[in-house]
């Protein structure tokens, strides 16, 4: 009895979730890569670079989405602000980029653009160091990590909760923009940061930078995955996922909800702060509409189209929203925003577990068919998942 | 919070059985905050009060239950039996009088975590555990272990723990239930759950407020002969209804009126006690 318990408790990952990693990294690196390089351009499985960039940043928005399921649909917090954090990422690499152009920008100064625009002679104390790629990764996570920090620790420990917090978060990113929008703030106002020519050396827009960039979002995003299956499955996931369900209980029973809830967020921001700083080169720009409070929105409806409380739900979020919107904005683009509203009114009504909460539940309604007419019914078919059940049912059908 | 995971860790329990034997304790050393049994007293109420806009849930309400015992309380409805509960485990502060847990800890001056981390456990009425996780997992999350996050994180079962929620398991009968979610349990079961990971956080004091409601007969019978079987481990104090639970499990009974102590003594006596008689049938 005792011993399939252990094993299960320390599985973590476990073999079919090993070699859907397997198979992913393979796809990831050695065929998408090779279907861009080696096959012809009017090749049918021939991958373009505009496909590449634009995976590349759907794979960045998937790093975000699992950041914000970690949180939501573990720890029960509903971020409405999470986009600060990808922004911050994003500005702390930018500057980096903006460094990188060196004297070829348009006024052929050390001083980036928009600075000698400004009329500012020297770089303001806070981007000192700026020019060197490792310190300015280091920001990219550290910034948004401080800033997560000290806002949860605050709001955690007045024990703001549900919607209040949700509200509270949508203030931060918005007082987030506002501040980045001015331009004596030092990032570029309105503009941002944009015009990057090279990164270590190597040219931004060469074909080769686009597929490296590419292959370490693919890193960065199983990266998360991992992460975010050993967090899940160890101790601390069940006492975040406790926390979720009845915070008053886990209190009684010793815990300090606080603790595990800022460093769940902290590590969420951490996390998006990385997928900015890797979405920004691949993008070419980071403005201050990336803190738009409609943006972080968009973050929450990715988690809720995928499923939110398992890890593979928002990646597949991020990928159907954001491919349809790739589409939508050429075809149609005045009614993007129309249609996303209808994508959440529909899953809120139709797929409460969103895509993979619909699959597992489709898949064990036909597992327990045939079980039904039975006299009594089977101990799998009493397990079947009821709706209010998310964690765990649809967890185990998409642990991978 | 330092001090009180001391007393947990430090009291071995081999030590208390010595002061539970009413040894004298001459020149013993009182220390502060840990758990102190040599009058063999686990719990001291004295001259409690407590109002809510004047109406006087306690009035001085004064008792003492031995360590190892095993105490009823009844009570018509409003007696105070849940406010008394809610004074030891620190939910409630009394206007006025004293509470100490053993002779040196004063349950006034505490918060509810500082309280369970002493060494008082209680089960609410209505059954809360994590619906969501496996019966063996709403173990896992209340053994009594270091429940800071770097911990958890890197936390595994050894066998030491596995064998605790294991005795555990066979103790509230769950033993094949512990890989189903816990929120498929019976309602009976679910109180057992409970129970059990009160159980797991070893416990001095187990507070326990209609532990059979809503069960079986059967079930009734069976969490009878599972209280019966922790007296002189734990102290235990069951607020119950149910009178033929009461009776199985035998212990002195202490019957509460209008906020403070009406009567006490085994069963039989209370009940033939003429003011209690007059207290439920007057009513």
């Amino acid at each position: 009895m005792r011993t399939p318990v252990t094993v299960k408790l320390f599985a973590g990952l476990g073999p079919k979730g090993w070699l859907a990693v397997a198979l992913a990294a393979l796809v990831g690196w050695v065929l998408v890569p090779m279907a861009h390089l080696l096959l012809p351009e009017g090749h049918p499985l021939h991958v373009s670079t505009y496909a590449i960039t634009l995976i590349g940043k759907i794979l960045c928005y998937a790093v975000v989405a699992v950041a914000m399921d970690l949180i939501w649909g573990f720890g029960g917090i509903l971020s409405l602000g999470h986009g600060v954090f990808f922004a911050l990422g994003g500005y702390s690499f930018g500057m980096y980029l903006m460094r990188q152009i060196g004297r070829e920008g348009s006024y052929q100064s050390d001083l980036p653009d928009f600075m000698v625009f400004l009329d500012w002679k020297e770089l303001p104390w806070y981007w000192t160091g700026s020019d060197h790629f490792l310190w300015a990764l280091f920001l990219a996570v550290a910034v948004p990590g401080l800033i997560a920090w000290i806002f949860g620790y605050f709001a955690f420990r007045s024990r703001i909760k549900g919607v209040y917090f949700s509200i509270i978060t949508q203030a931060l990113t918005y007082a987030a923009m506002l501040f980045f929008f001015r331009n004596e703030t030092g990032f570029g106002g309105n503009n941002g940061f944009t015009d990057f020519k090279r990164i270590l050396g190597y040219s931004v827009t060469a074909p080769e930078t686009r597929l490296a960039l590419f292959g370490l979002s693919v890193a960065l995003l199983l990266g998360a995955l991992i992460l975010g299956r050993v967090l899940i499955a160890s101790k601390f996931g069940k006492v975040l996922t406790a926390i979720r369900d009845s915070e008053s209980r886990v209190m009684f029973i010793g815990y300090n909800p606080l603790h595990y809830k800022l460093f769940i967020w902290t590590l969420s921001a951490m996390l998006c702060g990385l997928a900015g700083a890797l979405y920004v080169p691949q993008v070419g720009i980071i403005n201050p509409s990336e803190m738009s409070v409609a943006n972080s929105i968009e973050i929450a409806i990715w988690v809720a189209v995928g499923g939110r409380g398992t890890l593979i739900g928002p990646v597949l979020g991020a990928g159907i929203v954001n491919l349809s919107k790739s589409w939508f904005t050429t075809s149609f683009p005045e009614y993007w925003l129309f249609f996303l509203g209808l994508l959440f009114i529909l899953v809120t009504l139709y797929l409460p577990q969103g895509v993979v909460g619909a699959w597992a539940k489709l898949r064990s309604r036909k597992a327990a068919k045939p079980a039904a007419p039975a006299p009594a019914p089977s101990v799998k078919a009493a397990a079947t998942p009821e709706p209010e059940m998310p964690a765990g049912s649809a967890a185990k059908g998409a642990s991978a | 919070m330092r001090v009180e995971s001391n007393i947990s860790r430090n009291a071995p329990a081999d030590g208390q059985q010595e002061h539970w034997d009413g040894e004298a304790s001459t020149g013993h050393v009182l220390k502060p905050g840990e758990l102190d049994l040599s009058h063999n007293v686990i719990l001291y109420l004295d001259d409690i009060t407590v109002s809510f806009d004047g109406f006087r849930a306690l009035n001085k309400l004064s008792l003492q239950i031995d360590a190892g015992e095993l105490r009823c309380f009844i009570g018509p409805n409003g007696a105070g039996k849940t406010t008394m509960m809610d004074v030891i485990t620190g939910k409630t502060r009394p206007d006025s009088g004293k509470a100490f847990f053993g002779q040196t800890i004063d349950l006034t001056r505490m918060t509810e975590p500082q309280i369970a981390h002493a060494g008082i456990g209680r089960k609410f009425q209505k059954p809360t555990i994590f619906e969501n996780h496996s019966v063996f997992e709403n173990l896992e999350l209340a053994l009594k272990t270091d429940k800071r996050v770097k911990k958890s994180l890197f936390a595994r079962l050894f066998g030491d723990d596995l064998d605790k929620i294991a005795d555990t398991l066979r103790q509230i009968r769950l033993t094949d239930q512990a890989d189903r979610p816990a929120g498929l349990l019976s309602h009976g079961q679910k109180q057992w759950l409970e129970i059990g990971m009160l159980l797991v956080q070893d416990p001095k004091l187990l507070l326990l407020d209609e532990p059979v409601a809503g069960m079986t007969d059967d079930e009734t019978e069976r969490t009878a002969e599972l209280f019966v079987s922790l007296k002189g481990k734990h102290s235990l104090m069951v607020v119950e209804h149910d009178m033929a639970f009461v009776e199985a499990l035998g212990g002195k009974v202490t019957v509460l009126h209008e906020g403070s102590v009406l009567a006490e003594g085994d069963l039989a006596t209370v009940q033939a006690d003429q003011r209690v008689i007059e207290v439920y049938l007057g009513r």
